[in-house]
């Protein structure tokens, strides 16, 4: 069983069509990596597997179960599904460990003091162990992408969407973010990520998708992708990124 | 905390170059000078009018003053007690009629329509009607049950109008919180419900206690208005005081009072934005 199957997706925003019939299959344990430019429908994808968005037609599928469906319970669906945003978006007005122990205790009712302990151990591992009593805005934007996906992950999420997650760091920030994340993927949490960084997508994917106008013009491996991409327009779209010294 | 003494001094020097306009002796100096000379030419003009002598002995009387403050003193009482008991319900009724607005979707149209309609209503008639209307006309009813004081209807006047003031006030903190927070406690599962009270309701209300304070100045003062229902509050007070005596020194005694309990809250509330925004951005320069 897939972990993810998106079939079919379309999504309109107005008369503007983002997402214009999207397959995808993503296995258990896979980290697949979507590039493309921006506008090409990634983010839109990611938010419509967390149903921030709704599909206007075809049907996105979890673990066999159909989330796009009537009268499906969106915060369970929720639940098991992590998604970390380009902006952070921590709660400002709670300390790091209150922004990651507020969903496992009001969503899950888990008791504080296994929700801190858990929270802290997550921290400690990827390093933010004296952060914990830290307000949001005392962080660097790194830690504070940190912070953010360790919150996603407290709530032990099957699968993961990264939305961009290094696009708003300083370039020396991107480092220990992307570090994470390998630890993740070592981990075998499956991930779907939309991302600019091509050498680290080269480096983490088990496959990469290119996205053009809203469909996935062409995926395979990524040696296969960066080095031998078929379609033009796939090539045309690494090149400009090796042009602007990305890659 | 060691840092603590040294944080608030940090604090003060703060605000008082702030007040001061500036940070080095020069700038202070300019700041003091100016000040001393506007206030004498003011007290110049005022003692030097040619209405002086009459002003000073039926609005400045100190013997007058002392003889008419603690019974005003006392009158006030009921003005604290007024607006004590009103703000507690409207601070509550307000963010409830806030909270009713910002429900999305066309299943609860009805309800946005009818807290649209009751600010709107509320905030366009003149407090002073309100009081009137509803002091004179609602203990005719003669329902059971139901206090006929002026007290009492004066109170759910004033709670009546200022609730659709505050509703304003708490909507403006909810739109100001950016969609993204709640997104984010959307994609963590919580419901939206949740995703209110825990996200989205803390971060408005802490941006919008300085207009819920102006609010709540503006409540105290209008105590004043339900004198006009027969309660002896401190302006009713004075006013019988200033009948008997042909003198209007007790207006200044009420003016004292109303002044000396907003002042203090205003500078509470400078305190509480303070202390909330060194505590989320401490060790970063502001």
């Amino acid at each position: 069983m897939s972990a993810l199957e998106v079939e079919d997706v379309h999504k309109l925003f107005g008369r503007l069509e983002v997402l214009r019939g999207i397959d995808l299959d993503v296995a258990e344990h896979e980290v697949v990596c979507l590039i493309g430019a921006s506008g090409s429908g990634k983010s839109t994808l990611l938010r419509c597997v967390n149903l921030i968005e709704p599909v206007d037609s075809g049907r996105i599928v979890v673990e066999g179960a159909d989330i796009t469906r009537r009268g499906v319970d969106v915060n369970a669906v929720r639940r098991r599904i992590g998604i970390v945003f380009q902006a952070f978006n921590l709660f400002p007005h709670m300390t790091v460990l209150r922004n990651v122990t507020l969903a496992p205790r009001t969503v899950l009712g888990r008791p504080r003091r296994e929700a801190e302990g858990r929270a802290r151990e997550l921290l400690a591992r990827f390093g933010l162990a004296d952060k914990s009593d830290d307000y949001p805005d005392r962080l660097s934007g790194g830690q504070q992408q940190r912070v953010a996906i360790v919150r996603a992950l407290a709530m032990e999420p099957r699968l993961m969407l990264l939305d961009e997650v290094t696009s708003a760091l300083d370039p020396e920030l991107v480092a220990e973010v992307l570090e994470l994340i390998r630890e993740l993927a070592a981990g075998g949490m499956t991930m779907l990520i939309a991302t600019h960084e091509m050498g680290f997508a080269r480096e983490i994917a088990d496959r990469v998708c290119f996205l053009d106008e809203g469909v996935i013009l062409e995926q395979g491996p990524p040696a296969q992708i960066f080095s031998a991409p078929r379609e033009p327009r796939t090539q045309q779209f690494l090149a400009r990124i090796v042009a602007a010294g990305r890659m | 905390m060691a840092s603590e003494g040294g944080r608030r001094t940090d604090l003060e020097v703060a605000r008082r170059s702030r007040i001061l306009g500036g940070g080095d002796a020069r700038t202070v100096g300019i700041s003091v000078a100016s000040t001393v000379l506007v206030f004498a030419l003011l007290a110049f003009a005022i003692t030097h009018a040619p209405g002086w002598h009459e002003v000073r002995r039926t609005f400045f009387d100190w013997g007058q003053f002392k003889a008419s403050f603690p019974e005003i003193a006392r009158a006030f009482l009921l003005n604290v007690k007024i607006f004590s008991i009103s703000e507690a319900f409207i601070l509550v009724f307000a963010l409830v009629i806030a909270v009713l607005r910002s429900l999305p979707g066309p299943v609860f149209f009805p309800l946005r329509a009818l807290a649209i309609a009751y600010a709107d209503f509320f905030r366009g008639v003149p407090t002073i009607l309100v009081i009137a209307i509803l002091g004179f006309g609602a203990p005719a009813l003669e329902l059971k049950h139901i206090p006929t004081s002026t007290t009492f209807w004066g109170i759910v006047a004033l709670v009546l109008i200022y609730t659709a003031y505050v509703s304003e006030v708490y909507r403006a903190g909810i739109e100001s919180v950016h969609p993204s927070q709640e997104a984010a406690a959307r994609s963590l599962g919580l419901s939206r419900g949740r995703a209110l009270r825990y996200v989205v309701l803390p971060q408005a209300v802490r941006r919008v206690i300085p207009p819920l304070l102006n609010d709540f100045i503006g409540l105290q003062k209008d105590t004043a208005l339900v004198g006009i229902l027969g309660a002896i509050e401190a302006f009713n007070q004075s006013q019988i005081d200033t009948d008997a005596t042909f003198n209007y020194t007790p207006y200044l005694c009420a003016a004292v009072l109303f002044v000396a309990i907003t002042i203090p809250l205003a500078r509470f509330t400078d305190v509480l934005i303070l202390r909330d925004r060194r505590r989320r951005q401490a060790g970063r320069v502001l």
